[in-house]
């Protein structure tokens, strides 16, 4: 094909297009419609439904829209008796099999078989013969099936294999005894898998959490910003009244595409979990009571208040809540004499912030990840932690970029790739080999390291691919981030960046972990992202060196940080624990003395800042259930009682500005460290932990998604390991284990798992049934209960 | 002549005996006051009075929630919230119906596709404490199953015309 401008002629309208572009796309630009129901832009061309015929100039038979090619003095009708006779004809051969129970079906109101029979079909049907009927499938507790409804468009199919990079859904049989389905009876567990429901254009599939709720035309659709990953994807909330019924993807070709993860989608149900806090409510000589607001605040500002040493107040904020809710709480904080901020509460390693200047990110555009030529990922399971950037890292794959992984456990990924497994002490080894064979030199501890270090056949070939390609980058995942030795792969993976032309990519673990840095929430960097005076201490020595009083914002103790039992244990010994929180839970009851209730996701505005820097501001679009507040109005009430300055917002929008005013010229910056003597923390000796936190386990309301809890990615809390590593412990599957770290100790079943490396066992964090143990990477000793 | 006709006219009050002729002509004639209650006036078979929620002969509900009647009724008389029910079925969990705001059109029965909402011939109704207006789904399947027989004669009645 080349890449000349042809002109044709549609309904007696001139357009010009590319030659080689589908009719359809030409149409569909024009805002000529023509009818279809397999054709789906981000979708290979199937042809299959024979929806979009059209009739072309001297071809004697209609075309097929989405098939045919356009070409120089093309004469097209889509609406000749021709064209019409044909659609129509499809249409009727459509209806055969397709119930007629679109009074029960959800997709009722909203169906693209529904509306283009009221444009293109017959009145009344001719056909009176039996219909075919096609067992329902269970495909997991997401998606719901009606597969009599299906008109075998293969959206769903074709999704799988190009877009989620599975093929979890497929046709078997052929003419009327096809079928789609999963070939054998399973689940769909693709983190994508939501999205055939938007692509379904019948109700074959359609929503399970969402299943008979509400009608299409019931719903007001509002724009909002998805919080659990750093993508900030473009949302649409649908709502009935004061109620989230369920959400939708925004097309934003340069963020989401078309596509949201489940992650996104599904969460809203978190909102109406049965453990909301609905009112402020005090801790009395043990006993908990509900108060009004006045006295809540008034008793949180005076217990504040109270501590007057420096830095003797920490505030641990959640990165998914809104950048005013961030930049309030520090201004706060600091207002109060105190540099204890920090909202990098899964981070395992903060030596490196006495050399960061500036806020990390993920150091390229979201859209550019597709035409990357290589890349190198360090501790990241991509699909497990930010499924859209996942798929577009695939994008990049099947384009032909080498992709190598340095993982502590084998990942299950969807495409051409290279992975090098390692225990978590032996990461930061491999990936110092593979710095070595791009020629990093280093200097002090990290020459040392570099080299020890033995550049194998997979350090030359990875070091080759991340210099031979024009777009390259060295990522380092949410593992890497809670590595022990954080600062050292960065180090590492900074100079190896720096030696290979490539750019070092910091994965933010949740919506606005960016936004933190940029608002001020992390102990070395002020609102602006200008480096602090003197910084106070980062998220894990806060716990350490536990402090007299801590606020929380929007974090629940146990399963939001790093070090599960430690942080229970800190936040337990402390004189006043303020939290601001969504939801009540044992450990939160267990740990603070004031709770006050906060609106969340959908209740509040607020700013996101997504990984690329992109500022994405939301309105809220519900009201906050009970007594619940805006967390930004709990704050500014809390400021003035506490007299500070500069608290006078009356609107989210003034908050917002003023720090969007600071950060007039702070850039986002990925810059090497230099001058760092880092030595490594994690032993080589004995059995290792290694810890991830699972896909449906990051944040407070996706964990209390009932429907996403009961997937596969809600994470289990067991004991994985290497069936050759059970042997040498003594370890049987299924049986417990009772596991040893740092003086903490709990019982879990033992799962065999060969994406274990041998030498370390894998518990996850983030989940209640593993908060009594410690951090995610350490030294362990297992036995048999 | 025409004053002297209308002379004597007006003397011999012919007018009025012309008048008291039709009131006589009554006087002797059948009755059609309906002494209600006692009795009780012919209804139409199309009559749209008190709603009802019908069931199928076996007695399960035919109401399928599909929202239809909610959102064709003109005064927004009509609320249902639905989820699936424990056999996995679409059906309602809260269907009310505020017989103040109806205006007794009649669209709901005609938009059901299952005819489980109908306008039945009862006009015979009133409420004497505040929320009684209100028909949830418990009062209409009573009425519904009270009245079944002449709900479904009417029905029958109707079909050729629909």
């Amino acid at each position: 094909m080349t890449d000349s401008t042809v002109t044709i002629e549609v309904d007696g309208r001139t357009l010009e297009a590319k030659a080689g572009t589908m009719l359809i796309d030409v149409t569909d630009a024009a805002g000529i419609t023509i009818p279809r129901f397999c054709y789906h832009k981000k979708l290979s061309v199937a042809a299959n439904c024979r929806m979009c015929l059209v009739e072309v100039e001297k071809v004697p038979k209609p075309l097929p829209a989405c098939a045919t090619p356009v070409t120089d003095g093309m004469k097209v009708y889509t609406r000749s008796p021709k064209a019409l006779a044909a659609q129509k004809g499809t249409m009727e051969f459509l209806l055969i099999n397709h119930p007629l129970d679109c009074p029960i079906c959800d997709q009722g109101g909203e169906c693209e078989l529904q509306d283009v029979a009221i444009g293109y079909g017959r009145d009344v049907s001719r056909y009176s013969e039996g219909k075919r009927v096609v067992a329902d499938k269970n495909i997991g507790p997401l998606i719901a099936t009606d597969m009599t409804r299906c008109i075998h468009c293969t959206r769903c199919v074709r999704f799988g294999e190009e877009i989620a990079g599975i093929r979890e859904m497929g046709a078997t049989g052929r003419g009327e005894h096809m079928v789609i389905g999963t070939y054998i009876e399973k689940s769909v567990d693709s983190e994508l898998s939501g999205n055939v429901i938007d692509l379904c254009p019948v109700g074959a599939l359609t929503s399970k959490p969402f299943r008979f709720n509400a009608r299409a035309w019931e719903l007001t659709q509002v724009e909002g910003v998805a919080p659990h990953d750093s993508i900030g994807s473009n949302l649409n909330l649908h709502l009935r009244g004061n109620q989230v019924m369920r959400v939708h993807p925004r097309d934003n070709e340069s963020i989401n595409e078309s596509w949201i993860s489940d992650r996104d989608r599904f969460s809203y149900e978190g909102l109406y979990s049965s453990d909301r806090l609905t009112s402020p409510m005090i801790k009395k000589s043990g006993e908990w009571m509900e108060v009004n607001w006045e006295m809540a605040l008034e008793m949180a500002a005076a217990g504040l208040g109270e501590i007057k040493e420096q830095d003797q107040v920490g505030a641990l904020l959640s990165p998914t809540a809104t950048l005013e809710e961030l930049y309030l709480a520090q201004k706060l904080i600091r207002g109060l004499g105190s540099n204890s901020i920090d909202s990098r509460l899964r981070q395992g390693d903060f030596r490196l912030d006495a050399g960061l200047k500036q806020a990390s990110w993920l150091g390229l555009k979201i859209s550019d990840i597709d035409s990357l030529d290589a890349a190198l990922v360090v501790g990241g399971n991509l699909r497990k932690e930010q499924p859209i950037l996942a798929h577009r890292l695939r994008k990049a794959a099947l384009a032909g970029a080498a992709v190598h992984f340095i993982t502590p456990l084998q990942l299950e990924l969807n495409y051409e790739s290279r992975q090098s497994i390692a225990t978590p002490a032996e990461m930061v080894k491999r990936l110092a080999a593979v710095a070595k064979a791009a020629g990093v030199k280093g200097s002090g501890s990290l020459a040392a390291l570099l080299n020890a270090a033995e550049a194998d056949e997979f350090a030359e070939t990875a070091a080759a691919s991340l210099k031979q390609g024009d777009a390259s980058a060295v990522v380092l995942g949410a593992m890497a981030q809670s590595h022990p030795d954080y600062s050292l792969l960065y180090a590492l993976a900074a100079g190896l960046a720096g030696a290979c032309g490539a750019k070092v990519s910091v994965l933010p673990e949740a919506g606005n972990s960016v936004g933190a840095q940029l608002a001020g929430a992390v102990p070395h960097l002020l609102p602006g992202g200008k480096s602090a005076q003197s910084a106070g201490p980062d998220a894990l020595s806060m716990l350490k060196l536990p402090r007299k009083g801590y606020l929380l914002l929007g974090v629940e103790p146990g399963v939001d940080f790093h070090n599960p039992a430690l942080s229970q244990s800190a936040l337990q010994s402390a004189d006043m624990v303020v939290a601001l929180s969504a939801y009540r839970t044992p450990e939160l009851e267990a740990c603070c003395d004031i709770l006050l209730p906060m609106a969340i996701f959908s209740e509040t505005s607020g700013t996101y800042v997504n990984a690329e820097g992109v500022w994405q501001r939301t309105r809220g679009a519900v009201k906050p259930q009970g007594e619940a507040r805006p967390g930004w109005k709990i704050l500014r009430v809390l400021g003035n009682l506490l007299n500070q300055q500069g608290f006078d917002y009356t609107d989210p929008d003034e908050i917002g500005e003023e720090l969007h005013a600071l950060c007039n010229g702070a850039s986002l910056d990925n810059r090497p460290v230099e001058g760092l003597d880092l030595e490594p923390k994690l032993g080589r000796d004995g059995l290792q932990r290694g810890g991830d936190t699972p896909l449906y386990a990051s944040d407070p309301l996706v964990r209390r998604a009932a429907a996403l809890q009961q997937t596969k990615d809600a994470g289990q809390g067991v004991m994985r390991l290497h069936p050759k590593e059970a042997e040498r412990q003594g370890l049987n599957s299924a049986e417990n284990a009772v596991i040893r770290q740092n003086g903490y100790q709990a019982t879990l079943p033992v799962t065999l798992d060969e994406a274990i490396p041998e030498g370390c066992v894998w518990i996850s964090t983030g989940l209640r049934s593993t908060s009594m143990l410690g951090q995610p990477f350490g030294e362990v000793t297992v036995e048999k209960a | 002549m025409k004053v002297l006709r209308n002379y004597l006219k007006s003397l011999f009050l012919l007018e009025l005996f012309r008048g008291l002729s039709v009131t006589g002509r009554y006087l002797f004639r059948k009755k059609f006051t309906v002494m209600y209650p006692e009795e009780k006036a012919p209804v139409s078979p199309r009559f749209r009075g008190l709603h009802a929620l019908r069931r199928y002969p076996n007695g399960e509900e035919r109401c399928i929630a599909c929202k239809l009647c909610e959102a064709t009724c003109p005064a927004l008389a009509i609320t249902i919230e639905a989820e699936p029910r424990e056999d996995g079925s679409r059906r309602t969990t809260r269907y009310d119906i505020d017989l103040f705001k109806c205006i007794y059109c009649g669209y709901c029965q005609e938009a059901c596709p299952v005819d489980a909402i109908v306008e039945t011939r009862i006009y015979e109704y009133h409420f004497e404490n505040r929320g009684e207006n209100i028909m949830t789904k418990e009062k209409l399947l009573a009425v519904g199953d009270k009245h079944e027989a002449q709900i479904a004669a009417d029905i029958e009645a109707q079909a050729k015309y629909r």
